[in-house]
């Protein structure tokens, strides 16, 4: 069969049950008795068993079994989750990952049988199930509390079903009514459910259920469903196995009577197992099915669904999209802006054209095509959870390989940004992370010295701020030693003693993110190869987003990464230069102020201006660009001041022009152009101006 | 430019290829046209600070934005003169994004065979612009410097290197 059509969605969904698995494993290091997230492995390991059977990768088949069969054991209390457990099923984990990462290149899941890895998981499961398993199953209890009544009699069959139970009962098999409740404190429905479906497919087949299979997988149902079911088995073994499955509180089934059912008749009444006897009344019935009668059971059968709907909040309906489709998309967008923008212009300077009229429609256009631009950026925004799921994992290895005990806290991880943000944001992170389980955080022992509690905190937080979104990464650690720092920038020759006296603690932290500038004393395998802060610092920055340190000695550190919400579109103070026009990020924007000459200080011969009591440089636009002098020399300069960080800068330039939604395109990889040039725009007449990095300037 | 029209119906059979031809001063020179994306008139060029010397800046194509560079300057000769003739040519090499070049004036489309062509002379090795040519065609007692268009592009001087 050819499956390759299907490798994406497999992929993709390869990874959800892994990141899942990988959840769950962290949840059930803590808390081995909770059963939820037993239930939750053993569905994920089941569900990427199957899922790598059908695309016929067999050894990733077999590692999935065998780790269900594990959580079958233990689902079943024949054994119980040891640590020794959890780190061979994260072990097995990385197993699968690795399988997947080879799939992910080459369509193939490679020759690694991770054999060990199986034969840990067997050993352990035998070893602490090997006498159990002998043991009858306890009898399932019967007895029901309260009857819910044999739903089941309600199931509308369609003409095709009737046809197709004919044919089962011409080879003698039975055909039952099942309806099956779930207790009322049954959390995951869906599993239960999924369960029993499981346990009867392993004993005949299920033809049809109300609410249908897509909906109980999607949670709309309350706590019963109903089905009709076809077997060779016997109504107490189906009963029995149903029963089986936790968390069901009550199953009434009964042999199923279609011609009853289609006519809608209350004959087919509830019938509790220990009485009824199947009516082994084989005659094939005859096809008849008013079709007055037909469209009365509808309504009949829709009824509880739709009163099931309410009860429960519809899943969102989603769709995959080839991310190249919306980068079109988005392009499109940001065509119809410029063109908006052209009209814009021309209705400006045109005055004779300017009737209300047309005034009117460009408003309106302007609204509509910034609700498109909104909506498409939606589109592409994704939460970071994503990315940022995979850090407990990695921070509970870190803890075991550095001897150190220490707990990650996420908050935010709804937070949004967009996908190609989200792409590159991960290898920053993680490494900021693992600088802080390394090198921020001091050894146990160190700690309790230091009347700290034991185990160390790295936070990681996550937060819009305006048009920003922050990602914080903290650590309550030893925090950085600026001293240290500073001797070892005067070691490396980065510094000499004299320039070191004169820096700022802020100054000296920068010193961080320069290359090849690491102060961890050793290196070790999880940190202090030098390459690092800068990497971390120019991956950011090439995100239009920057990157700020702060610490407090003994309490820890903070990095904070601001990132822009969006790349392809901003909003932008255009302004003029010269001759030329370039547009600056309203995002970095502070204020407009109107400086005079004679307020202009000079420290160190760099420019400076007091502004309420900040000491704010002054960058000279037209010389760093080398632009022709502008119009003479005025009384009164206009600055427009910036900020990275909390540092404040002032671009002195010639004249505004106002605000404007730009959209960034690259001058592409020809020009050598500096840094402070982030992109050129498209104005309203086809004219180009460029957009300043502020980060380059300040 | 009608000649550019007419090209579509020369033979391409056999080892001949099709070069536009462009003036530089004096000089003619042949670039590929499997290379040429597209030639425009003179545009609004914007400059672009801190750049390498040869490029004059950016223009606005049809919503791109494509760098564009003076061959006069790449090749050390005077500065351009934008006249009516000048046209920007819009170079593709196959993987890269389009770049724009400025000559003075696109004269026309030749083929030329396989014998027509004959190596670059190497007579001075120490003159910058040997590399940037690929051979020289003979086309009606004419003698047209065939560009290397990718060494012209990328450049081939340590320091220009992209």
């Amino acid at each position: 069969m050819d499956v390759s059509q299907y490798l994406e969605i497999f992929i993709d969904e390869t990874k959800e049950h892994l990141q899942t698995l990988s959840d769950q494993l962290m949840i059930l290091e803590q808390e081995p008795e909770n059963m939820d997230t037993i239930n939750e492995i053993f569905r994920a390991a089941h569900s990427l068993k199957g899922m790598a059977g059908t695309m016929g990768y067999k050894r990733m088949q077999r590692l999935t079994h065998d780790m269900e069969n594990v959580f079958q054991e233990i689902r079943s209390g024949n054994m119980t989750v040891k640590p020794e457990l959890v780190d061979v099923l994260f072990r097995g984990l990385d197993a699968l990952e690795g399988y997947l990462a080879n799939i992910l290149e080459s369509a193939d899941e490679g020759t690694e049988d991770n054999e060990e890895i199986i034969n840990t998981l067997n050993g352990i499961a035998d070893a602490a199930t090997g006498k159990v398993k002998e043991e009858p199953k306890k009898p399932a209890e019967e007895a029901p509390k309260q009857s819910g009544g044999a739903k089941y009699s309600n199931i509308h069959l369609s003409e095709y079903d009737i046809n197709t139970f004919e044919k089962a009962k011409e080879q003698n098999e039975n055909i039952f009514g099942v309806t099956v409740y779930l207790q009322e404190t049954c959390i995951l429905k869906v599993a239960r459910a999924f369960l029993v479906f499981k346990a009867l497919e392993e004993l005949g087949e299920v033809i049809k259920s109300v609410p249908d299979i897509q909906d109980i997988e999607d949670e709309k149902f309350d706590l019963d469903f109903s089905l009709v079911y076809f077997t060779k088995e016997d109504m107490e073994k189906v009963k029995a196995a149903i029963e089986n499955v936790s968390e069901v509180r009550e199953v009434v089934i009964g042999p199923f009577n279609f011609e009853d059912t289609s006519e809608q008749k209350e004959e087919a009444k509830p019938e509790s197992v220990k009485e009824s006897e199947p009516k082994n009344d084989t005659k094939p019935a005859p096809v008849k099915k008013p079709a007055a009668a037909q469209a009365a059971a509808k309504p009949a059968a829709a009824k509880p669904a739709a009163a099931k709907k309410q009860s429960k909040p519809a899943v969102g309906r989603t769709v995959r999209v080839d991310i190249e489709k919306l980068d079109v998309l988005m392009n499109l967008v940001s065509e119809l802006i410029i063109a908006k923008n052209g009209l814009v212009s021309i209705n400006s300077t045109d005055d004779t054209k300017s009737d209300a009229a047309f005034n009117e429609q460009i408003e309106y256009l302007e609204s509509v095509t910034t609700n498109l631009h909104e909506s498409v950026m939606k589109v592409r925004m994704v939460p970071i959870e994503s990315v940022v799921s995979r850090f407990p994992r990695m921070i509970r290895d870190l803890s075991k390989k550095l001897g150190k005990k220490m707990e990650l806290h996420m908050t935010g991880e709804e937070t949004e940004l967009d996908r190609t943000v989200i792409d590159e944001i991960g290898d920053p992170l993680q490494h900021l992370l693992r600088n802080s389980a390394d090198h921020g955080l001091e050894s146990n022992d160190e700690r309790i010295a230091l009347g700290k509690e034991e185990v160390g905190n790295i936070y990681l937080d996550a937060y819009q701020d305006g048009n920003n979104v922050n990602i914080e990464v903290r650590d309550d650690g030893a925090g950085i030693n600026i001293e240290k720092v500073k001797n070892k920038a005067i070691e490396k020759g980065t510094l000499t003693a004299e320039q070191a006296e004169h820096m700022t603690d802020k100054e000296i932290i920068d010193l961080l993110f320069r290359p090849s500038f690491s102060t961890a004393e050793k290196i070790t395998d999880v940190s202090g190869r030098g390459v690092g802060l800068d990497v971390v610092k120019t991956k950011i920055e090439g995100l239009g987003g920057n990157i700020e340190c702060k610490t407090a000695l003994g309490e820890g550190s903070s990095f904070i990464i601001r990132l822009p919400l969006t790349l392809a579109i901003i909003q932008a103070l255009m302004v003029e230069l010269g001759p030329e026009k370039y547009a600056i990020p309203l995002g970095s924007i502070e204020t407009i102020e109107d400086v005079l000459v004679s307020d202009i200080k000079s420290v160190q011969t760099k420019e400076v201006i007091n502004l309420r009591g900040t000491v704010i440089p002054l960058i000279r636009l037209d010389q760093i660009l080398d632009i022709e002098a502008g119009s003479g020399d005025t009384d009164i300069l206009t600055v427009v001041i910036v900020k990275k960080g909390d540092k404040l800068a002032g671009l002195v330039v010639d004249n505004l022009i106002g605000q404007q939604e730009i959209v960034i395109k690259s001058i592409g990889s020809y020009i050598n152009c500096s840094k402070m040039i982030g992109g050129a725009t498209i104005l309203g007449d086809g004219e180009i101006a460029l957009i300043l990095e502020v980060n380059a300037l300040v | 430019m009608e000649d550019i029209n007419d090209v579509h119906n020369l033979d391409m059979a056999g080892n001949s290829k099709q070069y536009i031809v462009v003036c530089l001063g004096a000089e003619q020179y042949g670039i590929d046209i499997k290379y040429v994306d597209n030639i425009v008139r003179n545009q609004r060029i914007t400059r672009v600070p801190k750049a390498q010397h040869y490029f004059k800046g950016v223009i606005n194509l049809r919503g791109e934005i494509i760098p564009v560079m003076s061959l006069r300057l790449k090749f050390g000769l005077a500065p351009d003169e934008f006249t009516n003739a000048t046209r920007i040519i819009i170079i593709k090499l196959e993987t890269q994004s389009a770049i724009g070049i400025i000559v003075d004036e696109v004269k026309e489309v030749v083929t030329l065979a396989g014998n027509s062509i004959d190596k670059a002379t190497t007579s001075d090795p120490s003159d910058p612009l040997v590399q940037y040519l690929s051979g020289v065609g003979k086309h009606n007692d004419g003698l047209i410097s065939l560009l290397n268009i990718s060494a012209v592009i990328m450049g081939r001087e340590g320091k220009d290197v992209v």
